[in-house]
Protein backbone atom coordinates (compact mmCIF):
# COMPACT_ATOMS: atom_id res chain seq x y z
CA UNK A 1 0.00 0.00 0.00
CA UNK A 2 1.42 3.32 -1.07
CA UNK A 3 1.98 6.00 1.57
CA UNK A 4 0.95 8.58 -1.03
CA UNK A 5 -2.69 9.46 -0.89
CA UNK A 6 -2.58 11.27 -4.20
CA UNK A 7 -0.14 10.30 -6.91
CA UNK A 8 0.20 11.26 -10.55
CA UNK A 9 2.56 9.90 -13.17
CA UNK A 10 3.20 11.76 -16.41
CA UNK A 11 -0.21 13.35 -16.06
CA UNK A 12 -0.92 15.46 -19.14
CA UNK A 13 -3.95 17.24 -20.49
CA UNK A 14 -4.25 19.27 -23.63
CA UNK A 15 -7.22 21.35 -24.75
CA UNK A 16 -6.82 21.71 -28.51
CA UNK A 17 -3.30 23.02 -29.03
CA UNK A 18 -3.03 24.32 -25.48
CA UNK A 19 -1.24 22.06 -23.02
CA UNK A 20 -2.90 22.76 -19.65
CA UNK A 21 -0.93 20.22 -17.66
CA UNK A 22 2.33 18.74 -18.86
CA UNK A 23 3.89 15.51 -17.63
CA UNK A 24 3.02 16.05 -13.99
CA UNK A 25 4.48 13.80 -11.32
CA UNK A 26 2.93 14.75 -8.03
CA UNK A 27 2.99 12.90 -4.72
CA UNK A 28 0.96 13.87 -1.70
CA UNK A 29 1.94 11.91 1.43
CA UNK A 30 -0.63 10.74 3.95
CA UNK A 31 -1.30 13.10 6.84
CA UNK A 32 0.10 16.08 4.99
CA UNK A 33 -1.35 19.53 4.36
CA UNK A 34 -0.27 20.13 0.81
CA UNK A 35 -0.41 23.61 -0.74
CA UNK A 36 -0.86 23.66 -4.50
CA UNK A 37 0.49 26.95 -5.82
CA UNK A 38 0.59 28.58 -9.20
CA UNK A 39 -0.67 31.62 -11.00
CA UNK A 40 -4.13 31.77 -12.53
CA UNK A 41 -4.29 29.42 -15.48
CA UNK A 42 -1.27 27.39 -14.33
CA UNK A 43 -3.32 24.17 -14.51
CA UNK A 44 -4.16 23.65 -10.83
CA UNK A 45 -7.91 23.13 -11.28
CA UNK A 46 -7.42 20.89 -14.30
CA UNK A 47 -4.99 18.77 -12.28
CA UNK A 48 -7.45 18.56 -9.39
CA UNK A 49 -10.26 17.55 -11.74
CA UNK A 50 -8.10 14.82 -13.27
CA UNK A 51 -7.19 13.56 -9.81
CA UNK A 52 -10.92 13.31 -9.05
CA UNK A 53 -11.67 11.57 -12.35
CA UNK A 54 -13.78 14.50 -13.57
CA UNK A 55 -11.49 15.29 -16.50
CA UNK A 56 -9.88 12.57 -18.58
CA UNK A 57 -6.10 12.87 -18.91
CA UNK A 58 -4.69 13.06 -22.42
CA UNK A 59 -1.78 10.96 -21.15
CA UNK A 60 -0.57 9.63 -17.85
CA UNK A 61 -2.35 8.45 -14.77
CA UNK A 62 -3.65 9.82 -11.47
CA UNK A 63 -4.41 7.80 -8.36
CA UNK A 64 -6.28 8.66 -5.18
CA UNK A 65 -6.14 6.37 -2.15
CA UNK A 66 -4.35 3.85 -4.35
CA UNK A 67 -7.18 3.73 -6.89
CA UNK A 68 -6.92 4.89 -10.51
CA UNK A 69 -8.84 8.16 -10.76
CA UNK A 70 -10.66 6.99 -13.89
CA UNK A 71 -12.07 4.00 -11.99
CA UNK A 72 -13.25 5.60 -8.75
CA UNK A 73 -16.31 3.86 -7.28
CA UNK A 74 -18.96 5.52 -5.10
CA UNK A 75 -17.37 3.93 -2.01
CA UNK A 76 -14.02 5.53 -2.97
CA UNK A 77 -15.68 8.89 -3.52
CA UNK A 78 -17.28 8.67 -0.09
CA UNK A 79 -13.74 8.82 1.35
CA UNK A 80 -12.84 11.92 -0.69
CA UNK A 81 -14.07 15.42 0.04
CA UNK A 82 -13.99 17.93 -2.80
CA UNK A 83 -14.66 21.63 -2.48
CA UNK A 84 -14.82 23.03 -6.01
CA UNK A 85 -13.80 26.57 -6.79
CA UNK A 86 -16.48 29.19 -6.20
CA UNK A 87 -18.53 27.76 -3.29
CA UNK A 88 -21.64 26.77 -5.24
CA UNK A 89 -24.81 26.07 -3.29
CA UNK A 90 -28.43 25.35 -4.18
CA UNK A 91 -29.92 28.71 -3.35
CA UNK A 92 -33.53 27.56 -2.87
CA UNK A 93 -32.63 25.19 -0.02
CA UNK A 94 -32.15 26.22 3.58
CA UNK A 95 -28.81 25.53 5.23
CA UNK A 96 -30.36 22.59 7.08
CA UNK A 97 -31.84 21.17 3.87
CA UNK A 98 -28.47 21.42 2.12
CA UNK A 99 -27.09 19.26 4.92
CA UNK A 100 -29.85 16.66 4.67
CA UNK A 101 -29.55 16.52 0.89
CA UNK A 102 -25.76 16.04 1.05
CA UNK A 103 -26.05 13.50 3.88
CA UNK A 104 -28.26 11.26 1.75
CA UNK A 105 -25.30 10.57 -0.56
CA UNK A 106 -22.89 9.47 2.16
CA UNK A 107 -22.85 6.29 4.22
CA UNK A 108 -20.99 8.18 6.92
CA UNK A 109 -22.28 11.58 8.01
CA UNK A 110 -21.34 13.29 11.25
CA UNK A 111 -24.03 15.84 12.14
CA UNK A 112 -21.88 17.13 15.03
CA UNK A 113 -19.17 18.19 12.61
CA UNK A 114 -21.75 19.69 10.25
CA UNK A 115 -23.24 21.82 13.01
CA UNK A 116 -19.88 22.67 14.58
CA UNK A 117 -18.65 24.14 11.29
CA UNK A 118 -21.94 25.99 10.82
CA UNK A 119 -21.67 27.61 14.23
CA UNK A 120 -17.96 28.34 13.65
CA UNK A 121 -19.05 30.40 10.65
CA UNK A 122 -22.10 31.72 12.57
CA UNK A 123 -24.65 30.26 10.19
CA UNK A 124 -28.36 30.04 10.88
CA UNK A 125 -29.71 26.65 9.80
CA UNK A 126 -33.04 28.12 8.74
CA UNK A 127 -31.44 30.63 6.38
CA UNK A 128 -31.85 30.16 2.65
CA UNK A 129 -28.52 29.23 1.10
CA UNK A 130 -29.18 31.77 -1.65
CA UNK A 131 -29.21 34.62 0.87
CA UNK A 132 -25.82 33.83 2.43
CA UNK A 133 -22.79 36.07 2.11
CA UNK A 134 -19.75 34.76 0.31
CA UNK A 135 -18.01 33.87 3.58
CA UNK A 136 -21.11 32.14 4.93
CA UNK A 137 -21.50 30.20 1.70
CA UNK A 138 -17.90 29.07 2.04
CA UNK A 139 -18.70 27.97 5.59
CA UNK A 140 -21.72 25.98 4.42
CA UNK A 141 -19.69 24.32 1.64
CA UNK A 142 -16.98 23.47 4.13
CA UNK A 143 -19.52 21.99 6.56
CA UNK A 144 -20.96 19.91 3.73
CA UNK A 145 -17.57 18.60 2.69
CA UNK A 146 -16.28 17.92 6.22
CA UNK A 147 -19.33 16.18 7.71
CA UNK A 148 -18.71 12.88 5.87
CA UNK A 149 -15.25 12.84 7.55
CA UNK A 150 -13.33 12.30 4.32
CA UNK A 151 -9.86 10.84 4.48
CA UNK A 152 -8.70 13.07 1.65
CA UNK A 153 -9.83 16.63 1.37
CA UNK A 154 -9.31 18.49 -1.90
CA UNK A 155 -10.03 22.20 -1.72
CA UNK A 156 -9.84 24.24 -4.91
CA UNK A 157 -9.01 27.81 -3.91
CA UNK A 158 -11.17 27.69 -0.77
CA UNK A 159 -10.09 31.14 0.45
CA UNK A 160 -11.10 32.96 -2.73
CA UNK A 161 -13.18 36.00 -1.89
CA UNK A 162 -13.26 35.41 1.87
CA UNK A 163 -12.82 38.15 4.46
CA UNK A 164 -9.97 37.76 7.00
CA UNK A 165 -12.25 36.33 9.71
CA UNK A 166 -13.72 33.68 7.41
CA UNK A 167 -10.23 32.86 6.16
CA UNK A 168 -9.05 32.31 9.71
CA UNK A 169 -12.03 30.01 10.33
CA UNK A 170 -11.14 28.10 7.18
CA UNK A 171 -7.54 27.64 8.35
CA UNK A 172 -8.67 26.54 11.78
CA UNK A 173 -10.96 23.97 10.17
CA UNK A 174 -8.09 22.65 8.05
CA UNK A 175 -5.85 22.31 11.10
CA UNK A 176 -8.69 20.67 13.02
CA UNK A 177 -9.22 18.04 10.32
CA UNK A 178 -5.56 17.07 10.26
CA UNK A 179 -5.42 16.54 14.02
CA UNK A 180 -6.01 12.98 12.91
CA UNK A 181 -2.76 11.86 11.33
CA UNK A 182 -4.53 9.76 8.70
CA UNK A 183 -6.26 12.80 7.18
CA UNK A 184 -4.76 14.54 4.18
CA UNK A 185 -5.52 17.91 2.61
CA UNK A 186 -4.60 19.18 -0.83
CA UNK A 187 -5.55 22.81 -1.33
CA UNK A 188 -4.80 25.45 -3.91
CA UNK A 189 -4.42 29.07 -2.91
CA UNK A 190 -2.96 32.42 -3.85
CA UNK A 191 -2.81 33.60 -0.26
CA UNK A 192 0.72 32.75 0.64
CA UNK A 193 0.50 33.94 4.23
CA UNK A 194 -2.28 31.36 4.75
CA UNK A 195 -0.21 28.74 2.98
CA UNK A 196 2.68 29.56 5.29
CA UNK A 197 0.50 29.02 8.35
CA UNK A 198 -0.75 25.58 7.42
CA UNK A 199 1.17 23.84 4.65
CA UNK A 200 3.71 21.09 5.30
CA UNK A 201 4.57 20.76 1.64
CA UNK A 202 3.99 22.81 -1.46
CA UNK A 203 4.00 22.23 -5.18
CA UNK A 204 4.48 25.05 -7.65
CA UNK A 205 2.83 24.69 -11.02
CA UNK A 206 3.90 27.11 -13.73
CA UNK A 207 2.07 27.04 -17.07
CA UNK A 208 1.22 23.38 -16.70
CA UNK A 209 4.72 22.35 -15.60
CA UNK A 210 5.66 21.33 -12.07
CA UNK A 211 8.54 23.59 -11.04
CA UNK A 212 8.87 22.61 -7.39
CA UNK A 213 7.46 20.06 -5.00
CA UNK A 214 9.02 20.00 -1.57
CA UNK A 215 8.61 21.03 2.03
CA UNK A 216 7.65 24.66 2.45
CA UNK A 217 10.87 25.48 4.31
CA UNK A 218 12.97 23.78 1.66
CA UNK A 219 11.46 26.05 -0.96
CA UNK A 220 12.24 29.09 1.15
CA UNK A 221 15.81 27.98 1.68
CA UNK A 222 16.36 27.43 -2.02
CA UNK A 223 15.28 30.82 -3.26
CA UNK A 224 17.83 33.34 -2.01
CA UNK A 225 18.54 36.98 -2.56
CA UNK A 226 21.85 38.82 -2.28
CA UNK A 227 22.69 42.49 -2.56
CA UNK A 228 26.06 44.03 -3.34
CA UNK A 229 27.23 47.58 -2.98
CA UNK A 230 30.19 48.82 -4.92
CA UNK A 231 31.88 51.86 -6.46
CA UNK A 232 31.89 52.39 -10.21
CA UNK A 233 30.79 49.75 -12.65
CA UNK A 234 30.67 46.88 -10.26
CA UNK A 235 32.54 43.59 -10.29
CA UNK A 236 32.42 41.08 -13.13
CA UNK A 237 29.97 38.36 -12.12
CA UNK A 238 30.67 34.64 -12.28
CA UNK A 239 28.31 32.48 -14.36
CA UNK A 240 25.05 32.28 -12.39
CA UNK A 241 23.02 29.13 -12.95
CA UNK A 242 19.55 29.43 -11.44
CA UNK A 243 19.43 33.21 -11.73
CA UNK A 244 15.80 34.31 -11.32
CA UNK A 245 16.12 38.06 -11.17
CA UNK A 246 18.80 40.68 -11.20
CA UNK A 247 18.08 44.24 -10.30
CA UNK A 248 20.66 47.00 -10.65
CA UNK A 249 20.52 50.49 -9.26
CA UNK A 250 23.40 52.90 -8.98
CA UNK A 251 26.17 51.28 -6.97
CA UNK A 252 23.97 48.38 -5.99
CA UNK A 253 23.08 45.03 -7.47
CA UNK A 254 20.50 42.60 -6.19
CA UNK A 255 20.40 38.98 -7.36
CA UNK A 256 17.74 36.37 -6.72
CA UNK A 257 18.82 32.80 -7.35
CA UNK A 258 17.28 29.35 -7.11
CA UNK A 259 19.22 26.28 -5.96
CA UNK A 260 22.46 28.14 -5.49
CA UNK A 261 25.36 25.69 -5.37
CA UNK A 262 28.27 26.04 -2.97
CA UNK A 263 30.74 26.85 -5.75
CA UNK A 264 28.71 29.77 -7.12
CA UNK A 265 28.02 31.05 -3.62
CA UNK A 266 31.74 31.02 -2.84
CA UNK A 267 32.42 32.89 -6.10
CA UNK A 268 29.85 35.53 -5.15
CA UNK A 269 31.26 35.93 -1.66
CA UNK A 270 34.74 36.35 -3.09
CA UNK A 271 33.74 39.35 -5.24
CA UNK A 272 35.58 42.52 -4.39
CA UNK A 273 32.73 44.77 -3.28
CA UNK A 274 32.07 47.21 -0.46
CA UNK A 275 29.22 45.29 1.05
CA UNK A 276 27.72 41.89 0.46
CA UNK A 277 24.58 40.84 2.21
CA UNK A 278 22.04 38.05 2.01
CA UNK A 279 18.52 39.41 2.28
CA UNK A 280 15.96 36.95 3.61
CA UNK A 281 12.88 36.68 1.40
CA UNK A 282 9.28 36.32 2.45
CA UNK A 283 7.49 33.31 1.01
CA UNK A 284 5.54 35.61 -1.27
CA UNK A 285 8.66 37.35 -2.61
CA UNK A 286 10.33 33.99 -3.12
CA UNK A 287 7.29 32.73 -5.01
CA UNK A 288 7.06 35.83 -7.18
CA UNK A 289 10.76 35.64 -8.04
CA UNK A 290 10.35 31.98 -8.82
CA UNK A 291 7.37 32.11 -11.19
CA UNK A 292 7.28 35.77 -12.19
CA UNK A 293 8.72 36.27 -15.62
CA UNK A 294 11.66 38.55 -15.96
CA UNK A 295 10.33 39.66 -19.34
CA UNK A 296 7.08 40.68 -17.77
CA UNK A 297 8.78 42.86 -15.20
CA UNK A 298 10.62 44.86 -17.85
CA UNK A 299 7.55 44.98 -20.08
CA UNK A 300 6.23 48.04 -18.34
CA UNK A 301 9.39 50.07 -18.73
CA UNK A 302 9.85 49.00 -22.31
CA UNK A 303 6.34 50.10 -23.07
CA UNK A 304 6.93 53.53 -21.59
CA UNK A 305 10.16 53.94 -23.49
CA UNK A 306 8.36 53.00 -26.69
CA UNK A 307 5.75 55.66 -26.04
CA UNK A 308 8.40 58.35 -25.58
CA UNK A 309 10.20 57.84 -28.85
CA UNK B 1 2.42 28.16 31.15
CA UNK B 2 0.88 30.55 28.67
CA UNK B 3 2.94 32.38 26.12
CA UNK B 4 1.42 35.52 24.75
CA UNK B 5 2.56 36.40 21.31
CA UNK B 6 1.48 36.32 17.69
CA UNK B 7 3.31 35.13 14.63
CA UNK B 8 3.37 37.17 11.46
CA UNK B 9 3.13 35.07 8.32
CA UNK B 10 4.32 36.76 5.17
CA UNK B 11 7.37 38.20 6.90
CA UNK B 12 10.97 37.59 5.97
CA UNK B 13 11.38 35.43 9.04
CA UNK B 14 9.85 31.94 8.79
CA UNK B 15 7.20 31.20 11.43
CA UNK B 16 9.27 28.56 13.25
CA UNK B 17 12.08 31.09 13.70
CA UNK B 18 9.61 33.64 15.05
CA UNK B 19 8.45 31.11 17.65
CA UNK B 20 12.04 30.31 18.58
CA UNK B 21 12.87 34.01 18.87
CA UNK B 22 9.92 34.66 21.19
CA UNK B 23 10.83 31.86 23.53
CA UNK B 24 14.51 32.79 23.50
CA UNK B 25 13.62 36.37 24.30
CA UNK B 26 11.29 35.31 27.12
CA UNK B 27 14.11 33.26 28.62
CA UNK B 28 16.69 36.00 28.17
CA UNK B 29 14.48 38.57 29.88
CA UNK B 30 13.59 36.21 32.73
CA UNK B 31 9.89 35.98 31.90
CA UNK B 32 10.47 32.26 31.48
CA UNK B 33 12.57 30.63 34.19
CA UNK B 34 14.30 27.26 34.27
CA UNK B 35 11.72 24.61 35.09
CA UNK B 36 8.82 26.53 33.53
CA UNK B 37 6.70 24.38 31.29
CA UNK B 38 6.00 25.37 27.70
CA UNK B 39 2.56 24.80 26.20
CA UNK B 40 2.23 21.55 24.32
CA UNK B 41 2.87 21.62 20.59
CA UNK B 42 -0.84 21.16 19.93
CA UNK B 43 -1.93 23.94 22.27
CA UNK B 44 0.57 26.48 20.98
CA UNK B 45 -0.24 25.55 17.36
CA UNK B 46 -3.91 26.17 18.07
CA UNK B 47 -3.21 29.42 19.86
CA UNK B 48 -1.10 30.71 16.96
CA UNK B 49 -3.23 29.08 14.23
CA UNK B 50 -0.27 27.38 12.62
CA UNK B 51 0.63 23.88 11.57
CA UNK B 52 1.68 21.83 14.66
CA UNK B 53 4.75 20.65 12.75
CA UNK B 54 5.95 24.25 12.66
CA UNK B 55 5.77 24.49 16.45
CA UNK B 56 7.39 21.08 16.79
CA UNK B 57 10.22 22.25 14.59
CA UNK B 58 10.82 25.32 16.75
CA UNK B 59 10.80 23.17 19.91
CA UNK B 60 13.22 20.73 18.33
CA UNK B 61 15.66 23.48 17.46
CA UNK B 62 15.52 24.79 21.02
CA UNK B 63 15.94 21.26 22.31
CA UNK B 64 19.03 20.88 20.13
CA UNK B 65 20.48 24.06 21.58
CA UNK B 66 19.79 22.88 25.12
CA UNK B 67 17.49 25.80 25.88
CA UNK B 68 14.62 23.44 26.69
CA UNK B 69 14.35 19.87 27.97
CA UNK B 70 11.76 17.37 26.88
CA UNK B 71 10.37 14.89 29.37
CA UNK B 72 8.31 12.37 27.39
CA UNK B 73 4.79 12.19 28.74
CA UNK B 74 5.22 15.31 30.87
CA UNK B 75 6.06 18.02 28.39
CA UNK B 76 8.69 20.54 27.41
CA UNK B 77 10.43 22.66 30.04
CA UNK B 78 12.90 25.53 30.10
CA UNK B 79 16.27 23.98 30.85
CA UNK B 80 18.60 25.16 33.54
CA UNK B 81 21.26 27.20 31.82
CA UNK B 82 24.13 25.39 30.33
CA UNK B 83 26.08 26.00 27.23
CA UNK B 84 25.92 23.40 24.50
CA UNK B 85 27.22 25.46 21.60
CA UNK B 86 30.89 25.50 20.76
CA UNK B 87 32.76 28.70 21.46
CA UNK B 88 33.21 29.39 17.74
CA UNK B 89 29.53 29.01 17.04
CA UNK B 90 28.67 31.31 19.91
CA UNK B 91 31.06 33.92 18.57
CA UNK B 92 29.63 33.57 15.10
CA UNK B 93 26.10 34.13 16.41
CA UNK B 94 27.23 37.05 18.49
CA UNK B 95 28.79 38.73 15.45
CA UNK B 96 25.65 38.07 13.46
CA UNK B 97 23.47 39.66 16.15
CA UNK B 98 25.82 42.63 16.44
CA UNK B 99 25.70 43.17 12.69
CA UNK B 100 21.92 43.16 12.74
CA UNK B 101 22.02 45.64 15.59
CA UNK B 102 24.49 47.90 13.78
CA UNK B 103 22.45 47.80 10.57
CA UNK B 104 19.42 49.05 12.45
CA UNK B 105 21.17 51.74 14.45
CA UNK B 106 23.74 53.11 12.01
CA UNK B 107 21.46 55.82 10.65
CA UNK B 108 20.60 57.20 14.09
CA UNK B 109 23.87 59.13 14.29
CA UNK B 110 24.54 58.29 17.89
CA UNK B 111 28.19 57.94 18.84
CA UNK B 112 29.51 54.55 19.82
CA UNK B 113 30.37 55.43 23.47
CA UNK B 114 26.78 56.42 24.09
CA UNK B 115 25.51 53.28 22.40
CA UNK B 116 27.75 51.19 24.61
CA UNK B 117 26.58 53.00 27.73
CA UNK B 118 22.95 52.37 26.85
CA UNK B 119 23.71 48.78 25.99
CA UNK B 120 25.06 48.25 29.50
CA UNK B 121 22.06 49.91 31.11
CA UNK B 122 19.58 47.81 29.16
CA UNK B 123 21.57 44.62 29.61
CA UNK B 124 21.29 44.99 33.38
CA UNK B 125 17.52 44.63 33.00
CA UNK B 126 17.99 41.10 31.70
CA UNK B 127 17.96 39.28 35.00
CA UNK B 128 18.42 35.77 33.81
CA UNK B 129 21.86 36.18 32.35
CA UNK B 130 24.92 34.65 33.86
CA UNK B 131 27.27 37.01 32.14
CA UNK B 132 30.18 37.99 34.28
CA UNK B 133 30.55 41.70 35.00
Amino acid sequence: MSTYVIETEGLTRTFGKHCAVHDLNLRVPKGCIFGFLGRNGAGKSTTIRMVLGLVKPTRGVARVLGRDSSALQPEDRARIGYLPEGHHVYGWMTVEECGRFQASFYPRWNPDIFHAVLSHFRLDRKNKAGNLSRGQRAGLCLALVLAPEPEVLILDDPALGLDPVARRSLIQSMLYVTRRSDRTILFSSHLLSDVERVADEIAVLDRGVLRASCRLETFRRRVRQFTFRYQGDGPPLPPLPGLLQSFRTEGELSLTLANLDAETEAALRALKVEAFEEVPLSLEDAFISYVGERGEKSFFTRDLEGAKS
Amino acid sequence: MALHFEVVPGSRQPIYLQIEAHIRQAVASGRLQPGDQLPSVRVLAEQLTVNPNTVARAYNELLGEGLVDSHPGRGVFIASRRQTLAREERERRLDEAIRRFLNETAFLDIALPEILRRLETLASEYTNTNRKP
